[in-house]
């Protein structure tokens, strides 16, 4: 039974973009957004796993105070790779790159992105900046830690930094790329009546996303260049001895370096919109405001960059502009959250497994936000710097943010992208997993760095074992319930229920094509006549054009309670 | 979009141009100006030579509006980029 209205062909006739065309060559040579959001997706899992085993080891070496299982400099290079893999190569593209690819066009009702071929480009830019970073990672690793801090990094360290700067020198133009091609596609591929304020929230958080990847991206491309020319021809800009400064560097690198957070976690909250609003079955609560907050964090991200520095002789009173400016950045996401939850307030609500990760995201991003205040705090910040503090705020952004919401996004949009149906039960176990999992491996870290365990050591003073055995043991539920879902989407993908074009029965354009869809996306040209999470009353779902004329009113009953009989 | 014919010798006329902002780069280079005029001499020949290649080389002299406006947009935020990195250094001092 089919609730909303869809652009469907029958079954026996149906070609959809996965069997359109078979062969190897047909999937390198794609210019489809849809097979490119999957190239993706393959290549980013393939980085997790990498970054995920680096996790591992840091876990196992924090599991004793004394460092008995890896020397300090092979600990240095573990950590920094862990995650100059995990945020360049995972974290940025993640969810723009697969999910954002695959459905930017699918929501606004588009055949494709505007530059289809620049879209494959970006993908093999990627892809050979990946390559040229594992072979740094081989041919010796590195060791600067993931923010490449000079004076080290320029001159005294002896590992692989200019070969794994150029990988993400190179990496850095895919990004620009899917920016752009977003920016053009939303601009102008919208389909007729999907206007800028009928457009899902997960599009104007990709919107918000692109600005930052556009104006933010040459500017680390730019710093890598000159730590480059540093530490290859000491040209003086970083290093004091020639009349350089250490501090600008900072300054160049969190420039872009702390909006790409924002990179990593709007397209999260872009997913969390979508799945609070459908999975309540309500309208979002004030979406304009949910608009717009995305486009004040894209802006006042750049703004806030300083905060990393206030242990670096950063003059008092640019910290004090920057401290203000980082307690400014809370409010556009404290209204994200604030909203959310009155969305959820007298919601239809269905605990599938992506709400229980939007729920688990809500929590999390919250900790990881409002500890990003204590962090934020000059005097405190004294205190804190480059503690377990510093580690766990970030990974409740990062993981308990993003990594959430891209699982989320990804349960829920399985069916359309596979046309199959992931194991419901699984799933919501795999959901409860990561969450515990999760909080069992971060919470114990900030109490650590909160009594002064420093970041970035093999072996601690022993009265912190106990923290980091929690933590190394939540390391390892985390890992169970990550490589559950890794087993069966995998196992769905051939086995999983035939999901039909609109298995949670929403109004999104997405789901109004067939599952999986046409390499077209829409044989005719969708005409947009009602509202984002538009969830009405029966009486006006004809009105507005959700059912034929032949289907009863009944239908839409089923459809406003929940589940369709 | 609408294709605007650069003439070859508007082109000739700026490369000219950027070989003598060179040649003045590299003079200025080995000169001891007074003060802090060393840096301001290098990057005023700097800019002079990027803002021909960004009205010639790249059209946006002969461009829409619209691409005024993402240039003016980058610039503007090259521009919170100098003035909060600026913040820091100018008043290092202070205290």
């Amino acid at each position: 039974m089919k609730a909303p209205e869809t652009f469907e062909t029958p079954a026996a006739e149906r070609v959809n973009y996965i069997n359109a065309q078979y062969g190897l060559k047909s999937w390198l040579l794609t210019k489809d957004h849809k097979r490119i959001g999957l190239l993706y997706l393959g290549s980013i899992s393939f980085f997790f796993l990498i970054g995920g085993l680096y996790a591992m080891f840091i876990r196992l070496e924090l599991l004793t105070p004394q460092g008995d299982f890896l020397s300090s400099a092979t600990y240095n290079k573990v950590f920094t790779q862990h995650g100059i893999i995990m945020i360049f190569f995972f974290l940025i593209p993640s969810i723009p790159a697969t999910l954002g690819n695959f459905l930017v066009p699918l929501m606004i009702g588009a055949k494709d992105l505007a530059f289809p071929r620049i879209n494959l480009l970006s993908w093999y830019i990627y892809l050979l900046g990946g390559i040229i970073t594992i072979y740094a990672l081989l041919a010796g690793g590195i060791d600067t830690g993931w923010t490449f801090y000079v004076p080290y990094s320029t001159t005294f360290s002896n590992s692989y930094v200019i070969a794994t700067g150029a990988g993400i020198f190179i990496s850095g133009f895919s990004s620009i790329l899917t920016g752009l091609n977003f920016i053009v596609t939303i601009h102008t591929m919208r389909a007729p009546g999907m206007t800028w304020f009928r457009m899902p929230l997960f599009i104007w958080a990709h919107y918000a996303t692109s600005l930052i990847m556009i104006l933010g991206t040459p500017v680390i491309a730019i710093t890598i260049l000159l730590l480059a020319f540093e530490r290859l021809a000491h040209v003086g800009i970083f290093d004091p001895a020639n009349g350089g400064d250490p501090v600008l560097f900072q300054h160049l690198f969190w420039f872009y370096s702390h909006p790409a957070v924002y990179i990593m976690v709007l397209p999260g909250m872009g997913i969390i919109s979508e799945l609070i609003a459908n999975f309540s079955r309500k309208n979002i609560f004030g979406y304009s405001f949910v608009a717009f907050s995305s486009l004040a964090i894209a802006v006042f991200g750049f703004l806030v960059w300083g905060h990393h520095l206030f242990v670096a002789s950063q003059s008092v009173y640019a910290g004090m502009i920057f401290s203000f400016l980082s307690f400014a950045v809370a409010i556009p996401s404290a209204i994200k959250v604030f909203n959310w939850t009155a969305t959820l307030y007298k919601g239809s609500i269905s605990y599938d497994t992506p709400m229980l990760y939007a729920l688990g995201f809500i929590g999390l991003f919250t900790i990881g936000g409002m500890t990003g205040l204590f962090l934020a705090a000059l005097a405190v910040d004294v205190h804190l710097s480059d503690t377990y503090f510093v580690v766990a705020h970030f990974h409740y952004i990062m993981v308990g943010g993003t990594l959430l919401a891209y699982l989320g996004g990804l349960h829920y949009w399985w069916p359309k992208i596979t046309g199959r149906m992931y194991p419901e039960g699984w799933g919501r176990f795999s959901a409860l997993t990561v969450f515990v999992g999760f909080n069992l491996t971060f919470l114990p870290q900030f109490i650590a760095g909160y009594m002064g365990m420093p970041r970035r050591y093999h072996a601690y003073p022993p009265e912190f074992q106990v923290f980091n055995v929690l933590s190394s043991a939540g390391a390892s539920i985390l890992g169970v319930g990550l490589l559950i879902p890794l087993i069966y989407l995998i196992w769905s993908m051939r086995y999983g229920k035939r999901a039909e074009a609109n298995p949670w029965h929403l109004p999104g354009l997405e789901w109004r094509t067939p599952s999986p869809p046409p390499t077209e996306n829409f044989l005719v040209t969708p005409v947009v006549t009602w509202e984002a999470y538009e969830f009405a009353p029966p009486e006006e779902l004809r009105v507005i054009g959700m059912f034929r004329e032949d289907e009863g009113l009944e239908n839409a009953d089923a459809v406003i309670d929940g589940k369709p009989t | 979009m609408s294709e605007h014919i650069v003439s070859l010798k508007v082109y000739f006329t700026i490369f000219i141009a950027l070989m003598v902002g060179t040649a003045l780069t590299v003079w200025a280079g080995l000169q001891d100006f007074p003060g802090p005029l060393n840096v301001i001499v290098a990057l005023t020949i700097a800019v002079i030579k990027a803002t021909l290649v960004v009205l010639y080389f790249m059209h946006v002299r002969y461009s829409s509006r619209l691409i005024w406006v993402v240039f003016a947009s980058a610039l503007f935020w090259l521009g919170i980029l100098f003035a909060l990195t600026f913040g820091d250094y100018w008043t290092r001092g202070w205290l």
